[in-house]
């Protein structure tokens, strides 16, 4: 199968009871590209991302992923070991809570280094002076090395998630609220740095939240979500600017402007 | 001085000769007679039936002695006994409404069919020292166990009949033998139920008691507690005959828990099951607590994160003859692994001390 | 009732067969931890009732039966198994490991190499070697099917990191055939080598946890390290004040009050040799 996009969703369902959490949604992502999906809290859009990343089986519809090799694999029929292969190498997931994505009883340096041994890395001093050298790129001193991550605060461990993440510099990466729990100050440093990140490292990105404003920030295109369908889409700018759906234009409107 | 940790076989026939001295006791004082254990501490040999998942009671009186009264000892003795036998054959399950009931109560009816019937029970006595020559007015009534040969219904049928609990539905399957196979997790509640009717006692009443606490919560009424003896039927299938081959005592407690339901489903109650040989009824009662602790998932509960809904955590350490020799064996020498631990220890020392 | 019979090593035929199937898988999938339905013996759980079980299970008539416990035949646990299996089975037993065919041992391998057509039986505590890193069996066995191995070292990682050493001494984890990771039981980590490439069959019972696992014979055994951290198979830097072996694994005894000691060969059967061999060769 020959596809250029990196990951590619068509017509995917997913009900839960007599919910229907996603219906009928199609959306592609191409290397490189940071796709933002926002909707209120119910929208369907965790699900998406869940359904996106092998988590939760889809009712029907497919998800393809395409690795380097072009080889492409259905998301929805892998089998458990294939896509624990990709999460430790073409795939990273980064949660809204640093703790769910971080071990809290490891150093900094043993969390940012586990891919690494995980994809077979048998040189401590390769390991350590990989997980030292992203530790400063996520702007964390890196003699802090051998702490605990409950010695940061909540913005650094999520530095510390994001490094983790990103060692092994996948291909592309699923976000949740990635910084949903932080505060307002500390929020616009860490999407500073994921932006940088991401850019530099040519990552695609699928990022779900509910604050348009991280969107304008990093997304390049903005899918909007609404009881389980894509209600606008585009390149984010036009989207935020000039909103076509009325459910766009309330949560255009409900932003406070700065 | 290397001669000290060699002569293991004399120590340990000291050790076994002394055993066997200190468990006689002063030889003036006649030795006691397992008929005496069996017929005079018969809760304590009702528990080592339960434990040691063997109905004998002569055997466990034997084990009793054997052990100077260790409870935990002779039910190992009982189990490892009890692992050598053949099996012959598998009887059918026992059928506890053709229970002849001893004792017999309910918590939830005031009056029920069949009556309320206290039994032998400490439960209203006044927990004070006889003195030494025991209860004033002994009343001896030889017809008192074989009295009850009433139709005796189970109160939680009559309450399914309303629909108002949950049914207990026969899932056919062959249920898993933990004694002859290794459970595996995620387990099935039949193998849960084994596991529970021979686990510890006393393991299992504070994991009961944690749930009334509020470590989990299943808000239990004892709907039945029955204790008596049922019949063991086999069935030979060459004569196409059912034979009864024993009698055994059991303990049997049903529980009425919280009520389920969702837009689909009426609101039910849902049970909590115990089943002990012998007469247990503490355990029977905990067993109920701990097993309906244990089927939130089935039931569609939340996980609250206490150990009464964690499986495995209660399956894997609620046998004590497990537990106590695992927790025992740090007695044993470990000069071997104390060593390299020695070793390392002196060798992160020195290199601390150049730093 | 007045003496109950049992027979030969004492588990019933029917058991042993379903345990020496479960050895035979465990031989087939070198490292992997089979369940097998464990049962009561005469001694507790966790006194070596695996080991036990799988010795039962394994023995013959000819058999000649060697039971150690942390390297020495005297100590008092390889005294009550050495005369359990005398009791059920009434075969030979001896102290010398070259006469031996079946060999329990508890915490150590015997330092005179062994040879083919020998069975080494392991007394296994916990046969899991992520338990301490997981405690879920449903978790832990996730880990084996989907070969999820990083953590192991990772553990070794936070090791070296805080102490510059990889500071597991003993049941210091093995890769087995370069696809199970496994416990070796708690040998010290100067036995680890000897377990690669061993012409014994080795076997493993873990009696309280259900699970017997196997070696066969030459198979490839490493021990988990980092390149620039290899393992290393230590020992106390001493030399056995009996006997003058410097080859050995060494017990440390305290030999007076004030805190004075020696050391001497764990194996009590290797250092007896060594000094008979004296004694006749000087």
């Amino acid at each position: 199968m020959n596809m250029n996009e990196i990951i590619k969703i068509t017509d995917l369902t997913k009900s839960f009871g007599n919910i229907i959490a996603c219906s009928s949604i199609t959306l592609e992502v191409y290397p490189g590209e940071i796709v933002g999906i926002v909707g209120e809290s119910g929208s369907g859009k965790t699900t998406l991302l869940k359904c996106a990343s092998g988590l939760y089986k889809p009712d029907s519809g497919e998800v393809f992923f395409r690795s380097d090799d072009n080889y492409v694999q259905n998301i929805c029929n892998i089998s458990e070991p294939d896509l624990r292969q990709l999460m430790r190498t073409d795939w990273s997931f980064i949660h809204q809570n640093p703790r769910d994505g971080l071990r809290m009883n490891i150093s900094a340096g043993g969390n940012i280094g586990e891919k690494l041994m995980a994809i077979g890395n048998r040189h401590y001093g390769n390991i350590r002076e990989a997980a030292a050298a992203w530790l400063e790129k996520v702007e964390i001193d890196s003699s802090r090395i051998d702490e605990l991550p409950s010695n940061f605060s909540g913005g650094m461990q999520q530095r510390l998630q994001i490094a983790r993440c990103l060692i092994t510099e996948p291909k592309l990466i699923y976000m949740d609220e990635p910084t949903g729990g932080l505060d307002v100050s500390v929020q616009a440093k860490i999407l500073d740095l994921i932006k940088k990140l991401v850019e530099e490292l040519n990552i695609a990105a699928v990022i779900v939240t509910h604050d348009l404003g991280v969107v304008r920030l990093l997304a390049d295109r903005v899918l909007v979500m609404k009881d389980g369908h894509i209600v606008e889409q585009g390149i984010t700018d036009q989207v935020l600017d000039d909103p076509h759906h009325a459910y766009t234009q309330l949560l255009v409107s409900s932003i406070i402007q700065v | 001085m290397y001669v000290a940790v060699k002569g293991g076989e004399k120590a340990i026939k000291n050790a076994h000769d002394w055993l066997a001295q200190i468990r006689r006791g002063n030889t003036k004082i006649s030795e006691i007679k397992i008929n005496q254990l069996s017929e005079q501490l018969t809760l304590s040999v009702d528990r080592i039936i339960s434990e040691g998942s063997l109905f004998d009671r002569e055997l466990a009186a034997l084990a009793l002695k054997q052990s100077r009264g260790d409870l935990i000892e002779a039910i190992f003795l009982i189990r490892t006994f009890r692992t050598t036998l053949p099996r012959l054959a598998t009887s059918k399950p026992i059928n506890t409404s053709k229970m002849i009931c001893k004792r017999r109560i309910s918590a939830t009816f005031k009056d029920i069919p069949g009556g309320q019937n206290l039994g032998p029970t400490f439960d209203y006595t006044h927990r004070l020292l006889d003195g030494l020559k025991g209860p004033k007015n002994l009343v001896i009534d030889t017809e008192r166990d074989r009295a009850e040969d009433l139709d005796m219904p189970k109160i939680l049928d009559l309450l399914n009949k309303e629909g108002l609990i949950e049914d207990q539905i026969d899932t056919l399957e062959e249920p898993i033998d933990i004694t002859r196979s290794s459970i595996q997790y995620p387990t099935t509640r039949a193998a849960r139920l084994q596991a529970l009717s021979r686990a510890d006692e006393g393991f299992l009443l504070g994991l009961a008691y944690s749930t009334q606490r509020g470590y989990g919560g299943t808000h239990a009424f004892i709907g039945e507690l029955r204790i008596g003896l049922v019949a063991v039927n086999m069935e030979i299938p060459e004569l196409e005959i059912t034979i009864t081959v024993a009698e055994i005592e059991v303990t049997e407690c049903e529980t009425i828990n919280q009520f389920t339901g969702s837009k689909k489903e009426l609101a039910k109650f849902t049970r909590g099951y115990g089943l002990v040989m012998g007469q247990c009824e503490r355990k029977a009662i905990s067993m109920a607590l701990v097993d309906r602790a244990l089927r939130w998932k089935e039931l569609g509960e939340s996980y609250q994160n206490v150990p009464t809904q964690n499986e495995e955590f209660v399956i894997s350490h609620c046998d004590n003859i497990q537990s106590t020799g695992f927790v025992e064996h740090i007695k044993l020498p470990h000069y071997v692994d104390f060593q390299s631990e020695l070793e390392l220890v002196r060798k992160i020392r020195s290199q601390q001390m150049k730093d | 009732m007045d003496e109950l019979k049992y027979n030969f090593a004492y588990l019933d035929e029917q058991t042993k067969k379903t345990i020496r199937r479960a050895i035979l898988k465990g031989l087939s999938i070198p490292g992997y931890q089979v369940p097998f339905s464990s049962r009561e013996m005469p001694m507790p759980y966790g006194w070596g009732t695996g080991g036990i079980q799988v010795t039962s299970s394994c023995i013959k008539q000819d058999d000649t039966l060697k039971v150690i416990d942390q390297g020495s035949d005297d100590t008092t646990n390889a005294v009550s198994i050495r005369n359990f299996f005398k009791r059920v089975t009434n075969v030979q037993t001896t102290e010398d490991t070259n006469k031996a065919t079946i060999i329990q041992t508890r915490h150590r391998i015997p330092e005179i190499p062994l040879v083919e057509k020998q069975i080494l039986i392991y007394q296994v505590p916990t046969p899991e070697p992520f338990r301490f890193l997981e405690p879920s069996e449903f978790e832990t066995r996730k880990i084996h099917a989907l070969k999820e191995y990083g953590i192991m070292h990772l553990k070794l990682y936070e090791d070296i990191s805080k102490n510059g050493h990889i500071s597991t001494s003993y049941n210091y984890p093995v890769l087995v055939d370069d696809n199970y990771i496994s416990a070796p039981s708690p040998i010290p980590k100067f036995d680890n080598p000897k377990m690669n490439n061993n012409p014994a069959i080795q076997l493993f019972g873990a009696g309280r946890e259900q699970r017997i696992y196997a070696i066969p014979p030459y198979t490839k055994v490493i021990s988990l390290d980092f390149e620039d951290y290899p393992f290393e198979a230590t020992k106390a830097n001493a030399v056995c004040q009996l006997c003058g072996a410097t080859d050995s694994y060494l017990d440390e005894i305290i030999i007076d009050n004030a805190g004075g000691r020696m050391f001497v060969c764990s194996d009590t059967n290797y250092c007896q040799n060594n000094l008979l061999k004296k004694i006749y060769n000087p």
